[in-house]
């Protein structure tokens, strides 16, 4: 297992160190930087200043060693807007992030799983068809849209829930949350609710759909005919085979949770990491975009990792190591 | 001394898009307490259909029509769903054909033994334990201990098989359905299974129904045999009577398409045709079509006689009997 | 003696035939399907049946801006849906946006579908190395948000239409990729594969008269799903700002203007956009719904 592990982390660094030379160059070759550092009436001896400064006039290997080396101590270059050092601008902003797409993705699984899986037990059911019409709604509506719809129902015209910003957080167990006061909750809802949506119903169709395949499985008519009640059935047998593809998927979609809260968070004024994008690419402040890739390229490898670790966990037939009788 | 089952007049049919597929067809048998009792046919003749209509395991679009199926006298056509849930596993087990299918390849042998126990019994783990390793060791598994704590995909097939027949014994039923539980083994395998299934059923008194396409197989082990075509038993009997005298056609183009040591150099007779279409079955005798000693007769269904003492048979002109 | 049982006779239909009927049992796809119609008609008879053009100059007028669904402008026409701040009537400008939204999606679909299959078969075709290389490349692409590629790509690449459709294809040519790639290599294995190769036809003969038929439908079942989703990215960037300008308004741009509206009351100037879309994206999921039921042999009863 632990061959495993460190065969995965390599895979992992490698994957990183590749990105980190696709973003660099990426960004750097398509368009002219000195046009995005300084104001367009900037004289000669201020471009020539600037050029200096940041280095752009040296050989481009030579600048993305530099890059590597700042990288590997911290630091990717400080923001142009604000000034600050870019990663820790991203830094800061990502733990709102992070709690958003935790909640959506709670969201997702409670309300997903059971509703999936009452449509692929039942499926003849109208109340099954009408589960799955809706879940095709859900992935169809662009999440700006929903967005927009949400506020204007629930914060304008009902006035239940406040349509933007962060609430007031509260620290539980170290971790610095909004989901720890009811103001923060209030403030949660709506915004987790929207970039929820679109995963319940990828959740709704992957259990429906493993909950269709496996109860025509063999083992599921043995189950019945040792007369186990249909509670065990569905609950042990059934949902730990659902189970592997379910949370496979999920854990590779919460990293897309993050890559979306960019629309929710802009929608709603959610202090994260995508509204700081948004902003940094509308005035092309390359640093924090350049910080923000590699965040979330590193997210995405954990995520990968840790994903990879549950599935051999849940599935004993990949377990690696284990020799057979 | 009351039949362990009693089945008279069973039609379970299919309703399909494409029609009402009959498999079977007017099922009529009893077995004794402690007997075991072959069941024959190729595919699609209605033998496993017959078995999970006895289980209560007929779904959609399948429906037990008519008939009465009688466990120790107690009506299972009809009986509630809570009923039927009580008695599989409890006082009727049943083992499958492909063991690697029918153990749940996520969960450990000892939960899926254990569960077979606590679902009828108010037991503690440790007692189901126990109880499930004898059940391992009265198979004929070494080290029941290890094998408990093992995932089926680390057995080997007849291993895994071992295991579906002890969890079919672990409550001690009266009646154990077989389908086809070694045509997924290798040959060697194979006769130890059918072997030890028969000894454990002798030790236990628990009556066992085995339903293969193989006569061979039964030939060793069976008290009786009842031969299935098209949904029907075409014949049935003390299984050296219907061996050694068939009277069915059918019959005997079954036992002439099986190679045996006695018969060496000498050609294997083939049943000519194909089994019927199941949507579209002939009227009248379902065989007749392939059958070398049909008449116009055949066209009206046969009754059911009995030629010999012990041995019936549906059929107009039987070998032995009539001309 | 035998009796022959007279065979039925069996009535073959065309595929095709057989196709649209169990495409048309389902009644939610044929509600699609004409909605789908409806709105393709509608965008392409714009220029004919609104009263304004929203993007000639001369023919707005701020004074008739945010009025409400119903009201009259100054030039004598109804307003049926409103206007927004400038006063663009907003049937008519929902219908131009459709025209540009459609235009971009399917144009960026079509585009990834041919570049996407090409490089598919190809990677099917060439084995070994070659293909293990694409596709981990496809791979890598595939497991990157979508949304967040093409904002990357929009905010290195700039604005500009011609720079959207070419972020959109850039993200959507993996999944075409990937599923003729899968198709192509079960028709590889299969034999006449090998006969015909025996019978010396060239390569490209056997690509594009062989395999390539048998990729068709899945192929098919992926644009409609895929041009869905880039109609919706499109105006997800649009709506954020880094998508479309403001010359070649998409729904995505007018449901962006219509935002700061929300909060005073003025909905209709975001919602009717956003409704258009809605409708767009939905019906053309439904029908891929639908094609995806009809077209796969697995799930055939």
């Amino acid at each position: 297992m632990t061959v495993f592990v460190i065969r995965r982390l390599l895979q992992a660094a490698v994957v990183v160190l590749l990105m980190s030379m696709i973003v660099f160059f990426g960004v750097n070759v398509v368009g002219d930087p000195v046009d995005m550092l300084v104001s367009p009436d900037a004289d000669q001896a201020e471009i020539a200043r600037v050029i200096r400064d940041f280095g752009l006039d040296r050989p481009m290997y030579e600048q993305y060693w530099y890059f590597l080396k700042g990288a590997a101590s911290g630091d990717l270059g400080n923001s142009f807007i604000f000034g600050q050092p870019a990663l820790k601008l991203i830094l800061h902003h990502m733990p709102a992030t992070l709690e958003l797409a935790f909640t959506a993705l709670l969201m997702a699984i409670i309300l997903g799983i059971p509703l999936g899986l009452y449509a692929g037990l039942y499926p003849d059911r109208g109340s099954s068809k009408a589960i799955m019409a809706g879940s095709i709604f859900g992935f169809s509506l662009p999440t700006f849209w929903v967005g927009l719809m949400l506020i204007m129902i629930f914060a304008v015209w009902l006035g239940w829930l406040p349509a933007t910003g962060r609430g007031d957080t509260a620290t539980f167990l170290g971790i610095e949350a909004s989901l720890f006061t009811r103001d923060g909750l209030s403030h949660l809802m709506l915004p987790a609710l929207n970039l929820a949506l679109l995963k319940i119903s990828l959740v709704i169709r992957l259990t429906r759909a493993g909950a269709r395949e496996a109860i025509q499985q063999d083992y599921i008519k043995f189950a019945r005919a040792k007369g186990l009640s249909t509670g065990r059935i569905v609950f042990v047998h059934l949902m730990k085979n659902i189970m592997i593809p379910v949370v496979t998927v999920l854990g590779l979609e919460f990293g897309s949770l993050i890559a979306f809260s960019v629309v929710t968070e802009t929608i709603f004024a959610w202090p994260g990491m995508g509204k700081l994008l948004i902003e940094a690419i509308l005035q092309l402040d390359r640093p924090i975009v350049v910080a923000y890739l590699m965040i979330i390229v590193l997210l995405f490898v954990v995520i990968n990792l840790v994903v990879d670790i549950l599935y051999s966990l849940l599935d004993p037939r990949v377990r690696l190591g284990e020799q057979g009788a | 001394m009351t039949a362990t089952l009693s089945v008279t007049g069973l039609h379970t049919h299919f309703f399909t898009r494409a029609g009402v597929v009959k498999a079977v067809d007017g099922v009529d048998f009893d077995v004794a307490p402690g007997e075991v009792m072959g069941l024959v046919g190729e595919s699609g003749s209605g033998k496993s259909i017959t078995g999970f209509s006895i289980m209560g395991l007929i779904d959609e679009p399948g429906k037990i029509v008519s008939g009465s199926i009688r466990l120790k006298g107690e009506e299972l056509v009809g009986a509630s769903e809570e009923a039927m849930r009580a008695l599989r596993g409890n006082r009727v087990a049943m083992i499958f054909q492909d063991p690697m299918m029918t153990l749940n390849p996520v969960l450990r042998v000892d939960t899926q033994m254990v569960e077979a126990i606590r679902a009828h019994e108010k037991v503690s783990k440790r007692d189901a334990l126990a109880r499930s390793r004898d059940a391992l060791g009265m198979v004929g598994i070494p080290a029941p201990e290890e094998r408990l704590r093992a995932y089926p995909h680390q057995l080997s097939g007849g291993m895994r098989q071992r295991v579906a027949i002890a969890i079919a014994f672990l409550n001690e039923p009266d009646l154990i359905i077989a389908d086809e539980p070694t045509t997924a083994l290798d040959v060697t395998i194979q006769s130890q299974i059918i072997h030890e299934a028969q000894s454990l059923c002798k030790r236990t008194g628990t009556a066992l129904i085995w339903i293969t396409h193989d006569l061979a197989v039964v030939a060793g082990i069976a008290d009786r045999i009842a031969v299935m075509y098209a949904g029907r038993i075409v014949e049935a009997g003390g299984i050296d009577a219907v061996i050694d005298t068939p009277l069915h056609p059918y019959t005997v183009g079954l036992l002439g398409s099986v190679p045996t040591s006695n018969r060496r150099g000498e050609r294997l007779t083939q049943i000519p045709g194909m089994p019927p279409n199941v949507l579209n079955l002939p009227e009248g005798c379902t065989f007749r079509e392939r059958c070398p000693r049909a008449t116009a007769e055949c066209r009206h269904e046969p009754a059911i006689t009995e030629p010999r003492a012990g041995q019936a048979v549906r059929c107009f002109h039987p070998h032995g009997g009539g001309a | 003696m035998t009796d022959t049982a007279a065979a039925p006779v069996v009535k073959v239909q065309s595929p095709f035939r057989r196709f649209a009927s169990e495409f048309f049992e389902s009644w939610i796809a044929r509600v699609a399907l004409l909605t789908l119609l409806t709105i393709i008609f509608l965008a392409l008879a714009a220029p004919w049946i609104t009263p304004q053009n929203p993007y000639d100059l001369g023919q707005v007028d701020v004074l008739d801006g945010r009025l409400p669904p119903g009201e009259e402008a100054f030039a004598g026409y109804t307003m049926w849906l409103g206007s927004d701040g400038a006063g663009r009537d907003l049937y008519s400008a929902i219908l131009y946006g459709l025209r540009i939204s459609l235009a971009v999606g399917v144009a960026s679909g079509g585009i990834a579908l041919v570049i996407g299959s090409l490089i598919g078969l190809f990677a099917a075709y060439a084995g070994g190395r070659v293909e293990t290389l694409i596709m981990r490349l496809v791979d890598l692409q595939l497991s990157f948000p979508a949304a967040l590629t093409a904002l990357i790509l929009v905010a290195i690449l700039g604005k500009g239409i011609d720079k959207i459709i070419i972020a959109l294809v850039l993200v959507q040519w993996a999944y075409y990729a990937r599923t003729v790639r899968g198709s192509a290599l079960v028709e590889r294995r299969k034999e006449y594969i090998e006969a015909a190769t025996c019978l010396g036809l060239s390569h490209g003969r056997i690509v594009m008269r062989h395999i390539m038929p048998n990729c068709l439908a899945p192929l098919i079942v992926v644009g409609t799903v895929q041009t869905a989703h880039a109609i919706a990215l499109e105006a997800t960037l649009s709506f954020l700002g880094v998508g479309l300008p403001q010359t070649e308004p998409s729904l995505g741009v007018l449901i962006a203007n219509g935002y700061e509206y929300m909060l005073s009351g003025r909905y209709w100037i975001s919602v009717f956009p956003g409704l258009a879309l809605l409708l767009t994206i939905v019906s053309i999921n439904l029908v891929g719904d639908r094609l995806r039921d009809v077209l796969n042999p697995r799930l055939s009863r």
